[in-house]
């Protein structure tokens, strides 16, 4: 950091670097968005699909677990949760809807979440629909 | 203390330690949680007590940093602050907007909350780290205009310094990319790809602008070090930062939907990523050897180069252990992520934080430069006490994360989530008793502020 390496070549590179790199980042943003109508699944987001992200989102469902890796580690990946109930959207309403409003002794337990039976029916397709993204093959197996 | 508006700082301070307080018991209770499932179940479930955790982190630091560009904004462009009251006025509307939005994860329902703020009109919840209601994210964007208009002004009215620039350039950075908060499409993979756009252009690229800058005025401050050679320094290590951490992002893009080419792009620049935070090691620890004067605020000097080998260790090297696609194809969204968000948060914000607080607070307490030899000595055992047990937190999270990666991923019969969680126990009461040595340095901390005495005087190298 001597001799004639000054502070506004510094700076330039900065600048300059940033300045690249940003645009660069930008156009590969751009490239995804145009790729993704081939892998994102998005023909099958129907208005059920839809409520079903409202669903997830409005119970914060992202605080326990994760979904495609992402999120809290506390409770199971569900982004491949519809193929690991033997692709039954009924199992999943099943499991959310048996969860007891005082938990399990000692255990970790989903809380009871009274959701009606339109939104059951939503988060559950939301879950398959997600299960049907194109994303590189993860997780490794049935168990996320 | 060379200008009277730099006090607006310690209220900004002090709400920072207060919440940081809150951030660490929430851990606790979740940490509890790992191991004693139904631990105040169902009054506070997990993902209530993750949201107060995170939320609580994310709002101590934003309070740290706006503090710590009061009181070095007016320093550097050596003139008043345009608007103390703004300043303070805009503290108080931020600590009660936040207080509010805490007591509201923890009274109602997170559904129930959602629909009395309005989510419907801008769906915005529910989404990792933005779990806010619609309208606190309004409320964070007005904070922040007012705050950037503030420091604008001040600037523009005095010198310009590289310091100032590099700060304003990752604060404005950081009020720009929070607008992508209120993105929310339908599409999952689009939502999670802009997702990134706040998350990881926040901690690794414009947060990293304000480290830095927050960094290079303590050093100036304390070493005596001529700024021009700080400042190139600085400007090296922040062109590298976002030269590596800008493509960087790909590395969140391999598993969510997005073309698979990012698994290269991501692969190659977060691999890179290490180098700012190496040089902002080196870089630390030149300026210290170079000191011309031994400042006494010691417990600064220490926070600050603390700061720049946890920085490295947290974000640079726990984050490049699982950062290359082929490695993350198994460690993806496991506990090997946790144990490097906590020493990535802790080792790169926590402390600069704290660095800022130690260097300042004695000065807006009305001392010199320094505290009392005493309370500098409790400081410092609070820095070995948190910084120790983070990095046992880490370790320990780590072990949990390679056994659950092996047994649930990796092993030729892979068992099921909660049957890994269970064999995994053991880590988890270890990294809980961390969490309580990591409280009691907490404590420590703040009865620091609390010891008197004579001020300890510079000593001649």
């Amino acid at each position: 950091m001597s001799g004639t390496f000054t502070k506004s070549m510094a700076r330039n590179i900065f600048i300059g670097g940033s300045a690249f790199f940003i645009f660069l980042f930008l156009a590969l943003s751009f490239d995804t968005v145009r790729a993704l109508p081939e892998r994102d699944n998005r023909h099958n987001i129907t208005d059920q699909v839809a409520l079903g992200k409202k669903v997830w989102e409005d119970n914060n469902c992202v605080g326990c677990h994760s979904l495609m890796g992402e999120g809290a580690y506390f409770a199971p990946e569900l982004a491949n949760v519809y193929d690991r109930f033997g692709k039954s959207t009924e199992a999943i309403k099943g499991f959310i809807r048996s969860r007891p409003v005082d938990g399990i002794p000692g255990r970790r337990s989903m809380p009871q979440f009274n959701l009606s039976e339109e939104e059951l029916d939503a988060v559950a397709q939301f879950l398959k629909w997600t299960s049907e993204i194109n994303d590189a093959g993860w997780p490794p197996n049935i168990q996320g | 203390m060379k200008y009277q508006s730099q006090l607006v700082a310690k209220p900004y301070f002090i709400a920072a330690i207060g919440l940081f307080i809150g951030q660490i018991i929430f851990g606790l209770i979740m940490g509890l949680q790992y191991v004693i499932g139904d631990f105040l179940f169902p009054e506070i479930p997990f993902n209530v007590a993750r949201m107060v955790h995170t939320n609580l982190l994310i709002v101590w630091l934003l309070f740290g940093f706006m503090g710590s560009a009061y009181y070095m904004i007016p320093e550097e462009s050596e003139t008043e602050l345009y608007s103390p009251k703004l300043a303070l006025a805009l503290f108080w509307i931020f600590l009660v907007a936040g207080a509010l939005t805490i007591v509201g994860y923890l009274a109602v329902p997170y559904a129930r909350l959602a629909e009395m703020t309005g989510n419907d009109l801008l769906p915005t919840m529910g989404r990792e780290f933005l779990e806010q209601p619609t309208i606190t994210k309004i409320g964070i964007v007005v904070v922040c205009l007012g705050f950037l208009f503030n420091l604008g002004m001040t600037v523009l009215k005095g010198r310009k310094t590289s310091v100032s620039l590099v700060l304003m350039t990752g604060l404005v950075g950081l009020a720009l990319l929070f607008l992508f908060s209120f993105y929310n499409p339908t599409n999952l993979v689009l939502d999670k790809f802009f997702w990134w756009y706040v998350v990881h252009l926040w901690v690794e690229g414009v947060w990293e602008l304000i480290l830095g800058a927050i960094l290079a005025f303590v050093l100036i401050k304390t070493t005596g070090v001529d700024r021009e050679v700080i400042e190139k320094w600085l400007y090296v290590i922040i062109a590298m930062t976002l030269i590596t951490g800008i493509l960087g992002t790909g590395h969140h893009y391999y598993w969510i939907g997005a073309p698979e080419y990012w698994q290269l792009i991501g692969s190659v620049f977060s691999a890179l990523e290490p180098i700012p935070f190496f040089m902002m090691t080196v870089f630390a620890f030149n300026m210290v050897n170079k000191r011309r004067r031994d400042h006494p605020n010691r417990a600064a000097v220490l926070w600050a180069l603390g700061t720049a080998v946890m920085a490295f260790l947290g974000a640079g090297v726990w984050g490049f252990l699982h950062t290359l696609a082929p490695v993350n194809f198994y460690t993806h969204g496991s506990q090997i992520t946790a144990a490097h968000g906590h020493m990535a948060f802790y080792g790169a914000y926590v402390m600069i934080v704290l660095t800022m607080i130690s260097y300042t607070m004695p000065m807006m307490r009305g001392r010199a430069a320094a505290n009392s030899l005493k309370s500098q000595v409790v400081e410092m055992w609070a820095f070995w006490l948190m910084t120790v047990s983070m990095v046992f937190i880490t370790l320990f999270l780590t072990g949990a994360g390679i056994l659950q990666v092996y047994l649930q991923r990796y092993s030729d019969a892979p068992q099921a989530f909660m049957v890994v969680q269970e064999k995994v126990e053991l880590f988890y009461w270890m990294r809980e008793y961390a969490g309580l040595v990591f409280l009691t340095g907490l404590l420590l901390y703040v009865v620091s502020f609390f010891i008197g005495g004579k001020e300890h005087a510079e000593q001649r190298a």
